[in-house]
């Protein structure tokens, strides 16, 4: 129960720095927005291909907005000394994990709701028939990512660099989440009967369980000084 | 250890067993049939990736070591076997393709043991690049610790998710040689190599540990030095 309060007060701690600040959740939207319209340029894509690129179009973008998020939720703790307050204070770390991962959670989820109806509108491209699957799916797997990449963001807070350390550390690691989504929607959106790809839903299911824990444990060590 | 067998006497073992296994790779291992003389890379190969592994395996050990016991000497052993494991790995990556080359007509293809490999790869990168990154270097041990245990239980997350990959598409060419048909006297040669790459792994990772050992206690020394010649 206490843990449960801790995690909503971080949680809605970094919702409230969002609120009054705007800069993360804008620097996200606007860069998966970008790689998008940059796509537009490299591929060009005829109406009969955009459903098998869209998908792997959608997770590189998902894929770099973020990083950036990861990045900004713990470059910002860092410069106003809020992980030794936080450390300071008698909670589990574990705890300070959770929070930390809702909000980037929320953050990537509201990012990624934006660049899907960018793409959607660029690329004429109607998400509604296949919606509920590919909601499901891309919460899987960004619940994955996420969970891999709030520690990765903790670690690489404490290094030179950081920008080119995160993506270092998060992208080799999240290889499994990201061919689950990739292929997962493709099948989704092509209407492919849900049998065809509920083993990469199991696996992104799977993946995010294996790292939430993991990192729920390993995180005091991330925090220690 | 030191004792019983130094590191002297460890690079004799290791450099006259690499002759051997020159040997048998070249003069004792009967030809392939279908690929020539450049399947002989195999041995270098194959005994250069399981000691990656292997490597990626101590860098775990190392790092559970470290935050159980948090003795420096875990701490060194797993940079040590990151170290020396990348270069292992990398060995892999450049003997495939010059392998590939040849025998498939390409250098490079995305299947499943290939990109896992590659995958390995950035692994030891991200986890060498991290260490030498950390801004407070009394930190680097820990944070790098998280990161080895992290990507060590992703390897088999990472090889299901890439096999799975793999198999649902078109299964693209893969090599005649391994696994089942293998001659005796080549899997006699395989292990006689990988016997030596794990001669030098080891040699190469005992130096590291002792040298990582010794700049401590230089370290500590100067520190020492400075604070009685400044009080």
């Amino acid at each position: 129960m206490e843990t449960l309060r801790v995690v909503w007060a971080i949680f809605m701690k970094d919702l409230r720095v969002e609120w009054r600040h705007r800069g993360t959740l804008a620097s996200m939207c606007i860069f998966g927005i970008l790689v998008v319209f940059l796509f537009n340029f490299a591929f060009e894509p005829a109406r009969e291909e955009t459903v098998r690129l869209l998908p792997g179009l959608l997770w590189i973008a998902f894929a770099f907005a973020g990083v950036l998020g990861f990045n900004r939720s713990f470059a910002a703790e860092r410069e106003n000394a809020g992980l030794e307050g936080m450390r300071l204070a008698p909670v589990d770390p574990g705890a300070i994990y959770l929070g930390k991962m809702l909000a980037n959670l929320f953050f990537l989820g509201v990012a990624e709701v934006v660049v899907v109806f960018a793409a959607s509108l660029w690329y004429n491209f109607s998400f509604v028939p296949a919606i509920g699957w590919f909601a499901l799916i891309t919460f899987f797997c960004t619940l994955g990512y996420v969970a891999v990449g709030t520690t990765f963001g903790a670690v690489a807070a404490n290094t030179r660099m950081r920008e080119v350390m995160l993506p270092v550390l998060q992208f080799p690691v999240a290889v499994p989440v990201f061919i689950a989504g990739v292929e997962a929607s493709t099948g989704a959106l092509k209407g492919d009967p849900v049998g065809d790809y509920a083993g990469w839903i199991k696996l992104a299911a799977g993946f995010s369980v294996v790292f939430v824990v993991l990192s729920y444990l390993l995180f005091e060590y991330v925090l220690e000084d | 250890m030191n004792k019983a067998f130094p590191p002297p006497l460890h690079l004799v073992v290791t450099l006259a067993w690499l002759c051997v296994a020159g040997y048998m790779i070249f003069l004792y291992a009967p030809q392939e049939l279908t690929m020539g003389e450049v399947q002989r890379i195999f041995y270098i190969h194959v005994a250069s990736a399981w000691t990656a592994l292997l490597a990626y395996f101590l860098i775990f050990l190392g790092s559970v070591g470290y935050l159980w016991k948090r003795s420096s000497f875990a701490d060194d052993f797993a940079h040590a076997a990151g170290e020396v494991g990348f270069v292992f790995c990398t060995c892999v990556l450049v003997t495939g393709p010059l392998w590939a080359k040849p025998v498939w007509g390409i250098w490079w293809t995305w299947d499943a043991r290939l990109t896992l490999t590659f995958v390995l790869w950035l692994l030891f990168v991200a986890y060498l690049m991290l260490r030498s990154y950390v801004i407070n270097p009394g930190r680097a041990g820990v944070l790098a610790a998280v990161v080895g245990i992290i990507g060590f239980v992703d390897v088999p997350i990472d090889y299901m998710a890439i096999r799975w990959w793999r198999t649902q598409h078109p299964q693209p060419v893969i090599a005649g040689g391994e696994g089942s048909g293998l001659d005796p006297r080549m899997w006699v040669t395989l292990l006689v190599t990988w016997g030596a790459l794990l001669c030098l792994f080891s040699y190469l990772l005992r130096q590291h540990v002792r040298l990582a050992g010794l700049r401590r206690e230089i370290a500590h020394l100067r520190r020492s030095l400075g604070s009685s010649l400044g009080g």
